[in-house]
């Protein structure tokens, strides 16, 4: 869609972001946190002054806590996208009940995130979540090194290689191929493989992955699915 | 005694009882005030026709006779016992016949009849009060007043002038208003201290309730949330309010218990954790150390941390589900799916933990609830019984299996571990925190199975810890009708 897609990683580099927040302290943590990232955030301190800026200029992706002096949130969402604004927005909540995500999501959000947050958690959200990521849901076929997908037919390749997978196995791979090169978190998985968005008491999606890891790594010689310490997982090749 | 009166006044019942006296007092007063004036017009109706028969008998006695007729008819009649009154007189007013000696004047000199009763005096009366032996000669007229008597009477003037007068003594209704009075004013009386009786009695028993009810409160505000209110066991409505306020009292006390048990745990279980990630902190800074020290050293306290913000999550969920939650988040919900997601889910770290793991479940199963919340639930349960059974015996097993029995819909998860042996264990292991002497090595905050009770209690189902055979078998009942 965007003109920069074709230049595969560079659209993640220097995103814009927005951030409207009224806790100053978190607001100037994730300031300093995304620029180390790489990103440029702009901070807004009340509901009213977020809007003014999202309205004016052009940011790949909208950081905006749910409880806001002034405007809430969640209004200043509606109201941008009111407007025709169609920037990704990740909502930040104190608020963490299953209907309070509904509602966030059900008023233009694109995800949602419970405070306390890990910042590894957030950034790797916010990365998939940019404007000018590529689109690649309209894409037949997914490649990433030697490692292929064909989503017409299910059959998964590496080196030319058939790899026979059962169906979950096939959309976790799914889902890490279309972010290939982002973190993806343990919590993403969970949300966007399985569609469950509780808290499994033990680590349960690092089986799948090792179990996945088995079967698209062994008997190859270069790993390809790495694990990200603190954060997740990353599909890259080499 | 006398000093609760000024309490008593206060009271309710005092107030009502005042309110119903004046009214019921209003209602006697205007109830007998028409019923006076009801039968004193019809005395007096009754006394006018008597008049007019004893005027159509004289009139005949006139036509037949002319004036010696009447005059001795009139006098004939006039020494009768208990007769009317009869008067003749010449045109002047003049007496001449009749029993009236003396009578109000300008009575006679009007014809028809008289518009308001009229004192007059009989013959012999005047001398009766000279003479008090000749009162029997009028026995019918006792001393009503001193000066004569009141009657009504009809005057017609014959044609030759002379004047007729047939009147009747009022003393009859007269006697009967005065009897009507009196019994008012008992009545009266009589309901005023009735009142005043049962204001009081009914005041002070009300006033007793109240006062104990007083005490008892005051007890429980100072503290001793194990005081009840004082119930008489007389079923009146000081007992059902008592019951009632007893019931929330409990409820209360039960909520309390709860909080400060939570709070106890809270403060006992946090502080490993916490206690940890103060000394791994510490351990850090002591010593010589690389950067991948410290990097190992971060990493680790921030997964402590993730632990922590865990079991805090946990407790903040459990707390809002018994709070009741919003009952919008409920929805149709195939039970057989999100047993086939968490199995699903769950069956490589069963495999990888070298447990056996199936589930049974016969076909579409819907309930009214939440997904995320009963996926919480069930992961939970799951997640205990491949922990507990892992490694416990020869051949780990765990099996779920969801069918209908009856009116309940049950999700049940079995285990051939070592299972929880004690009864009261058993029903310990859902509270808050228990983690049962054995589990105490596993990893866990203990809220698991607590939080998928509180699950069960939130979607009007149930979880029981029933003894496995061997093991331990988890049975989450949902409610649900034959026809869903």
């Amino acid at each position: 869609m965007s003109p920069l897609t074709s230049h595969k990683i560079a659209y993640n580099d220097g995103m814009k972001i927005l951030v409207i927040e009224d806790d100053r302290e978190a607001a100037d943590y994730m300031q300093k946190a995304f620029a180390e990232a790489g990103h440029t955030a702009h901070v807004a301190g009340d509901g009213d002054s977020g809007f003014a800026l999202a309205d004016a200029a052009e940011y790949d992706v909208l950081v905006v806590d749910r409880m806001l002096p002034r405007r809430d949130g969640l209004s200043v969402i509606a109201g941008l996208r009111s407007r025709g604004n169609t920037t990704p927005v990740l909502i930040l909540s104190a608020l963490g009940e299953v209907d309070d995500r509904v509602t966030g999501l059900r008023a233009g959000g694109d995800d949602y995130l419970t405070k306390p947050y890990a910042f590894s958690e957030l950034l790797a959200r916010v990365e998939v979540l940019n404007r000018r990521a590529p689109a690649r849901e309209s894409e037949t076929l997914y490649r990433v090194g030697d490692l292929e997908i064909d989503r017409l037919s299910h059959t998964v390749r590496r080196a030319s290689q058939e790899i026979i997978l059962q169906p979950r196995e096939y959309r976790l791979l799914e889902y890490l191929m279309r972010h290939a090169g982002q973190v993806v978190t343990r919590t993403m998985l969970l949300e966007n493989v399985w569609d469950y968005h509780f808290d499994p008491q033990t680590n349960v999606i690092d089986v799948h992955i090792s179990r996945l890891r088995g079967k698209i790594e062994k008997g190859f010689e270069k790993p390809i699915l790495h694990t990200i310490r603190g954060a997740g997982y990353m599909l890259k090749a080499g | 005694m006398a000093f609760r009166l000024p309490a008593i006044m206060k009271t309710t019942a005092a107030r009502l009882s005042a309110l119903y006296l004046l009214l019921f007092a209003l209602c006697a007063v205007l109830l007998v005030f028409y019923m006076t004036s009801l039968s004193a017009r019809m005395l007096l109706a009754q006394t006018q026709e008597t008049i007019n028969e004893e005027v159509q008998g004289l009139a005949r006695a006139y036509q037949r006779g002319g004036i010696p007729v009447l005059v001795r008819v009139v006098e004939q009649r006039s020494r009768q016992p208990g007769a009317n009154l009869y008067l003749l007189a010449d045109p002047n007013g003049q007496i001449l016949s009749g029993n009236v000696e003396s009578i109000q004047p300008g009575v006679l000199q009007r014809e028809g009849w008289t518009e308001l009763p009229f004192s007059y005096e009989r013959y012999g009366e005047a001398a009766g009060r000279r003479q008090p032996s000749a009162a029997a000669a009028a026995p019918e007229t006792e001393t009503l007043t001193e000066v004569g008597h009141n009657a009504i009477a009809v005057v017609l003037r014959l044609p030759n002038q002379m004047i007729l007068m047939v009147g009747r003594d009022l003393g009859e209704p007269e006697r009967f208003r005065s009897v009507i009075q009196r019994s008012l004013m008992l009545a009266l009386g009589m309901m005023g201290f009735g009142g005043l009786l049962i204001w009081y009695f009914v005041g002070r028993r009300a006033l007793k309730h109240i006062d104990s009810v007083s005490v008892a409160s005051r007890r429980i505000m100072a503290g001793d949330l194990s005081g009840r209110l004082p119930v008489t066991g007389a079923g009146d409505e000081f007992d059902r309010l008592s019951e009632n306020l007893n019931t929330m009292l409990a409820r209360i006390a039960h909520l309390n218990d709860g909080l400060k048990q939570v709070s106890d745990n809270i403060a006992h279980d946090l502080k490993t954790p916490l206690t940890r990630l103060r000394n791994r902190a510490e351990a850090a800074l002591s010593g010589k150390k690389t950067g991948a020290d410290y990097r190992e050293a971060l990493e680790g306290t921030i997964a402590e941390s993730d632990q922590l913000i865990r079991t805090f999550n946990a407790i903040l969920m459990i707390s809002r589900l018994e709070a009741g939650y919003s009952a919008e988040s409920l929805d149709k919900v195939d039970l057989a799916a999100v047993v086939h997601d968490v199995v699903e889910l769950y069956e490589p770290v069963a495999e990888e933990l070298g447990v056996g793991f199936e589930a049974t479940v016969a076909g579409p199963v819907v309930v009214n609830g939440n997904r995320e919340l009963i996926a919480q639930a069930l992961s939970n349960v799951i997640d205990n019984a491949i922990k507990y059974s892992a490694g416990s015996v020869e051949k780990p097993h765990v099996g779920v299996t969801l069918n209908r029995d009856g009116d309940e819909i049950r999700l049940q998860v079995a285990d051939n571990g070592l299972g929880i042996p004690d009864e009261g264990d058993r029903a310990r292991a859902t509270e808050r925190f228990v983690r049962l002497e054995k589990s105490r090595s596993q990893p866990g905050s203990g809220l698991g199975l607590s939080l998928a009770k509180a699950v069960m209690t939130y979607h009007n189902g149930r979880l029981d810890l029933l003894p496995g055979n061997p093991g331990l078998s988890v049975l989450m009942g949902f409610p649900g009708s034959k026809d869903d």
